[in-house]
């Protein structure tokens, strides 16, 4: 859904993509994918291999160049603008740096292309490597740093030139895990010191949710979600994206409307939210309907305190993972359901064993409802 | 067990010598042959002299043939240069139909029998009135030269991370500021290299040059040739050693270039 905001919010836009789709034959990479970015917005494009997030990322930055749709930067239409006249700085996965060129002589490269004069070109690169803290290392080349000084080299090279946009491509797929939370906090700071406009596509959902202002989820081609990240995690408008960002318990069940209750019978659980509520809008009586139910939502109870109520119900305890912080448990409901529990309550649990009965319960706040 | 590697060493060494001596001893006759101080070509030589060299210098023919050749071979190396690097770009770029058709047809010449070209250049080159001109002979010899700079160049743009060029063009480089910041000293070794290898197909060449050349265009190897059925004396050997020590120096300037290149 796009909200078209006042001509005031219009000046604040960096970026709109509309209807923008790309044909490959009769295979589709992407179909009618349409956002807005706004100045200074980190956004990141999150979806599994193959969805169209980067793809989406080439049409922006104009190696590709879509079939249909329309791509304005600050207002101007750059579909048929070649790469070199756009303003925008990338970031490959494998950082592209130039392996003839000294680190100085990367960041000043599209210093160089914008004929500004040696002396401004110098003091710009200097400040910009003290930014990303490698003025010391100006005189190496690039194959003589690690990994994580190489993506600030390459970070540096893409913002050197104040660009109207930066994509990062996969920015920290090629750091070991270690080094991936330190960089991210890293690209984030310096990003946001400078107050620039980001795009970043990754698959890791985790890295999204740390970095991004807003994510947009990409599946099949198609941007299925766009929002922040707490509005992705507490109301997916899918099921894709409820099990793509954190974990998801995603039941399927019939709804039916029982007084000023809204109830959905599954197998071995009843879940039932107001009826006045704006979630129940969503339910059509005898259809079904799917419930995203988070792990960490759902509180385990040994003691037997009845049930047969509503956002109550019984299992079998198949599996009990000990992970330090938490419990991981597998219930198996009377009705067939598998759902899986994550409860911080260590020493509560500490008795509870597979093949034991446990209650299990939530509030009904928590229930996000989603129509296939 | 130290014995049979022992053994084996030695067999490869005898059997790579052997090789080695049947491919090039036959080239490198000539060398000692032009230090003889006989008046007719002899082996083994007799004596140690210069006067040959000194002769081939002197001789106004022969230095005017090496002028020509090396005119021609610059030349040749020059143009091959641009339009194989051209090529090269192309082909391992841009997507189109044909295009393995296109390689097939300027690699070409590698295969094609000599004569058969130099017949066929021959005669449209004459109607063209380029026989005997340098122009003929420059750009006869760029077509046997090309194969040779295309595959070169090729081979180290395929080493090239394609993403380069894309981020060069990310960073606001136009195609040819690209090409020059970017592409071309990335890929130096594999020009320079084929610009050599086409300096020496055209420094050598024998046949297209015989059909082609007249009096005043006429190369090294032509002069040998009409030499040897003239008159031999050490003086054509003295000739031969120059061609193959500048080929050599040339080989080992390639060879020097390769590890570079991955």
């Amino acid at each position: 859904m796009m909200i078209h905001g006042s001509a005031a919010e219009k000046r604040d836009t960096a970026l709109t993509l509309s209807g923008v789709s790309k044909l490959y034959g009769d295979v589709a990479a992407i179909t009618d994918v349409s956002f807005e970015l706004k100045r200074g917005e980190f956004l990141t494009m999150l979806g599994p291999s193959g969805s169209g997030k980067t793809t989406t990322l080439r049409v922006i930055a104009g190696f590709i160049t879509p079939t249909s749709g329309t791509v304005m930067i600050d207002g101007r239409d750059v579909v048929n603008v070649p790469p070199n006249a756009r303003n925008i700085g990338m970031v490959f996965q494998d950082y592209a740096l130039f392996p003839h060129m000294t680190v100085a002589a990367n960041v000043a490269y599209p210093l160089e292309t914008r004929r500004v004069a040696k002396a401004e070109r110098m003091r710009r690169v200097m400040a910009m490597l003290e930014v990303v803290g490698l003025a010391h290392l100006a005189d190496r080349f690039p194959r003589q740093l690690s990994g994580g000084q190489q993506q600030r080299v390459a970070l540096a090279r893409a913002l050197v030139f104040d660009p109207d946009i930066v994509l990062l491509d996969e920015p920290m797929a090629a750091l070991d895990k270690k080094l991936r939370s330190t960089m991210q906090l890293e690209v984030l700071r310096i990003v946001k010191k400078l107050g620039a406009t980001v795009i970043s596509v990754t698959h890791d959902q985790e890295e999204a949710l740390v970095m991004s202002d807003r994510i947009g989820v990409f599946n099949q081609g198609r941007l299925v979600q766009i929002g922040t990240p707490m509005e992705l995690y507490e109301a997916p408008r899918t099921e894709f994206v409820a099990d793509f960002i954190g974990e998801a318990n995603l039941l399927r069940g019939d709804a039916v409307l029982d007084g000023d209750r809204c109830v959905i019978r599954g197998g071995g659980w009843l879940a039932a939210i107001p009826a006045s509520d704006a979630r129940a809008s969503k339910v059509t009586p005898g259809r079904p309907i799917s419930v995203v139910l988070r792990p960490e939502a759902i509180r385990v109870e040994t003691a037997d305190t009845g049930t047969g109520h509503a956002n109550r119900c019984i299992g079998e305890v198949l599996e009990k993972i000990y992970l330090g912080v938490e419990y991981r448990l597998l219930v198996r409901l009377e009705g067939g359901d598998v759902i899986q529990v994550r409860d911080r309550d260590t020493r509560h649990l500490a008795g509870v064993s597979a093949g034991d009965r446990v209650v299990l319960s939530w509030d009904a706040a928590d229930l996000v409802l989603i129509t296939s | 067990m130290r014995m049979s590697s022992l053994v084996r060493k030695v067999v490869f060494w005898v059997f790579v010598s052997g090789v080695a001596f049947f491919l090039v001893a036959p080239t490198l006759i000539a060398v000692p042959i032009s230090f003889t101080t006989t008046a007719g070509i002899q082996f083994p030589p007799e004596g140690f002299t210069l006067k040959w060299y000194g002769a081939v210098f002197a001789s106004r023919d022969w230095r005017e043939a090496m002028l020509n050749s090396l005119i021609i071979a610059i030349a040749t190396s020059a143009l091959s240069l641009v339009l194989g690097t051209a090529a090269a770009l192309v082909l391992s770029r841009a997507k189109f139909r044909g295009k393995t058709i296109l390689l097939g047809l300027l690699l070409s010449p590698l295969v094609t029998p000599v004569i058969v070209l130099s017949v066929a250049m021959y005669m449209v080159f004459a109607r063209w009135g380029l026989s005997g001109s340098f122009a003929g002979l420059i750009a006869a010899h760029t077509v046997l030269a090309l194969p040779f700079v295309i595959v070169s160049v090729l081979a180290s743009l395929k080493t090239l991370n394609a993403n380069l060029e894309l981020a060069s063009a990310g960073l606001g480089a136009t195609p040819w500021f690209t090409f020059r910041r970017v592409t071309l000293p990335l890929i130096l070794p594999g020009v320079v290299s084929g610009g050599i290898f086409a300096f020496i197909t055209s420094w050598d060449e024998v046949v297209i040059a015989i059909f082609l050349a007249d009096v005043s265009t006429r190369t090294v190897p032509v002069m040998i040739w009409t030499q040897l059925r003239a008159m031999l004396d050490p003086a054509t050997a003295a000739v031969g050693a120059i061609l193959i020590a500048i080929s050599a120096v040339g080989m080992l300037i390639t060879y020097k270039l390769r590890p570079l290149n991955s």
